[in-house]
């Protein structure tokens, strides 16, 4: 095969590859009334009408909240499990540390059941505490991986010069150990915060009638219509994913955070 | 003192993980009642009926074969792609890769949706085949075919991170050497190139075919009921139908596809080193 043959391939699998995501944007500026290709026009009437729906607007709301909710769990969880994990010789280590990152190997649509499951004898569906638990068993798991990794990376030669200097443990943990694996805290945060927002599968298990989370509000709405209201949800979508990998990208340098 | 650490991350994991994971692989030995209630003593009768009834084994059988149909079009798909980020220079080599795993971000709900809007029955494709004069041209939503090409997209990003990650061992000077020697392009690549990424193919294929298998919005969205497969099935009995000793029966006939799915990625993987 030739070399231009093999750059044009190339080029037309990148858009195969990326057509769907770029699509969303044009559809999203629509002023047609319904789904049409190409749109007769340009507007932000779908925005518009994004902002006024009441549904749509609440599922975004609970879904931010949730997010900051998780990602504040996930750090209380997994900071502790990490430093243990990472610094702490005791047998067994391993195996822990595989049952803490088991869940991502696991399909969410068994994992998903095994939730609606249990949660449904303790009337946990449609709570917060029910989808708080329910995002925790798969932000856990990239919590805990990314700041083992951190940690396994630092000189453990300052905390114990520290220590050697008669700072206690916990001081040592405040000033020495948490500053230098805050990089690692800032990608968890963003990783967590990311996964919680996009999580699906999971949550229509665990949603209720009253609280529901803003994938699954957007899945609902696909089910029914695909008008250009959920471009502009869309783009919503791939703008905050996009502003949250950026802010990640300008405080601490994207292959930092992720351990690259 | 390091165990007191782990305590609460630990408890967290028995609560949302272990315990209702045995919880549904136990529910699987109970009956279901009618009226959605459940059987209080454990029986083999979920299992029995699953086993007998032929809709549940071509609902396996479809599942399968749709999800080693996504596997090898991702991977006919990711494999240039691969390839051309693993040659290009470092600059571009970044940008690329940006490329590759910006879709990943993108939640799969959006990427139906991008699919439903380029293939369904006004969207762009089926209205540029009808400007170039095809008047009918064929459903491509609401059918398998929606479902493969939009699954081998989204499970693109997937393939082609297994591929670059297995393509270690590759080296241009052996390609050099062999064309010096006078092999032709595509004798490079089948003597030298392809033997040397099997440890990338086959991860790629593991990790394509056990998220084809157990991946539910697409198939849900653009298959609109009309696509059976284990995932909507498990949906469907656990929310519309509130048979959950079915549903988690077939939850562990998915983890069971998973284990052989593994073991036969663990056979091919030494066999090949």
């Amino acid at each position: 095969m030739g070399r231009v043959a093999f750059h044009a391939l190339v080029g037309v699998l990148f858009l195969f590859l990326l057509a769907p995501v770029i699509l969303v944007f044009p559809l999203s500026l629509s002023a047609d009334s319904s789904m049409a290709w190409p749109p007769s026009g340009w507007s932000l009437r779908w925005y518009a009408a994004l902002v006024q729906h009441p549904g749509l607007m609440a599922a975004l709301r609970n879904s931010v909240l949730l997010a900051l909710l998780v990602t504040a769990a996930a750090l209380l969880l997994a900071i502790p499990a990490a430093l243990a994990i990472a610094r702490g010789r005791f047998p067994g280590r391993e195996a822990l540390f595989a049952l803490l990152t088991a869940p991502l190997l696991l399909p969410t649509i068994v994992l998903g059941l095994a939730l609606l499951i249990l949660f449904a004898g303790y009337g946990l569906i449609g709570t917060w505490i029910g989808l708080v638990l329910a995002h925790l068993l798969v932000a856990m798991p990239y919590a805990t991986r990314v700041l083992v990794t951190a940690l396994g990376t630092l000189p453990a030669g300052l905390e114990d010069a520290a220590a050697s200097l008669g700072a206690p443990p916990a001081t040592v943990f405040r000033r020495v150990t948490l500053r230098l694996i805050l990089p690692g805290v800032a990608a968890t945060c963003a990783i967590v915060c990311l996964v919680s927002f996009d999580e699906t599968v999971i949550s229509l298990f665990v949603v209720g009638p009253r609280l529901t989370t803003f994938p699954v509000a957007l899945f609902r709405y696909v089910q029914s219509r695909t008008d250009p209201l959920v471009a502009a949800a869309a783009a919503v979508m791939i703008l905050f994913t996009l502003a949250v990998v950026i802010v990640l990208d300008r405080l601490i340098g994207l292959k930092r955070a992720v351990g690259g | 003192m390091a165990l007191l650490l782990l305590i609460p991350a630990v408890a967290v994991n028995l609560l949302v993980f272990l315990w209702p994971m045995l919880n549904l692989a136990a529910l699987s030995f109970r009956d279901a009642l009618p009226g959605g209630g459940i059987g209080q003593v454990l029986s083999l009768g979920t299992w029995k009926d699953l086993l007998t009834d032929g809709y549940y084994w071509s609902l396996l059988l479809n599942s399968v074969v749709v999800s080693l149909i996504i596997t090898f079009a991702a991977l006919l798909c990711g494999y240039p792609i691969a390839l051309f980020v693993h040659r290009a220079s470092p600059r571009w080599r970044n940008l690329l890769m940006v490329a590759c795993i910006a879709p990943l971000l993108v939640s799969a709900v959006v990427r139906t949706y991008g699919w439903l809007v380029l293939l369904g029955d006004r969207g762009l494709l089926p209205s540029l085949l009808r400007g170039l004069g095809w008047a009918r041209p064929p459903r491509l939503v609401f059918n398998e075919v929606g479902v493969v090409v939009a699954l081998t997209e989204i499970l693109m990003p997937y393939m082609i991170l297994s591929l670059l990650a297995g393509f270690g061992r590759l080296n241009p000077v052996l390609e050099e050497a062999a064309s010096s020697l006078g092999a032709r392009p595509f004798t490079v690549f089948r003597r030298i190139v392809l033997p040397l990424t099997v440890p990338g193919i086959l991860l790629g294929c593991l990790l394509a075919f056990v998220l084809a298998v157990s991946s539910f919005i697409t198939p849900s969205l653009l298959g609109g009921g009309r696509v059976p497969l284990l995932a909507t099935e498990i949906y469907d009995q656990a929310i519309v139908s509130l048979n959950w000793p079915v549903a988690a029966a077939l939850s562990v006939i998915v983890l069971a596809v998973f284990g052989v799915a593994l073991t036969l990625y663990g056979r091919l993987s030494r066999a090949e080193a």
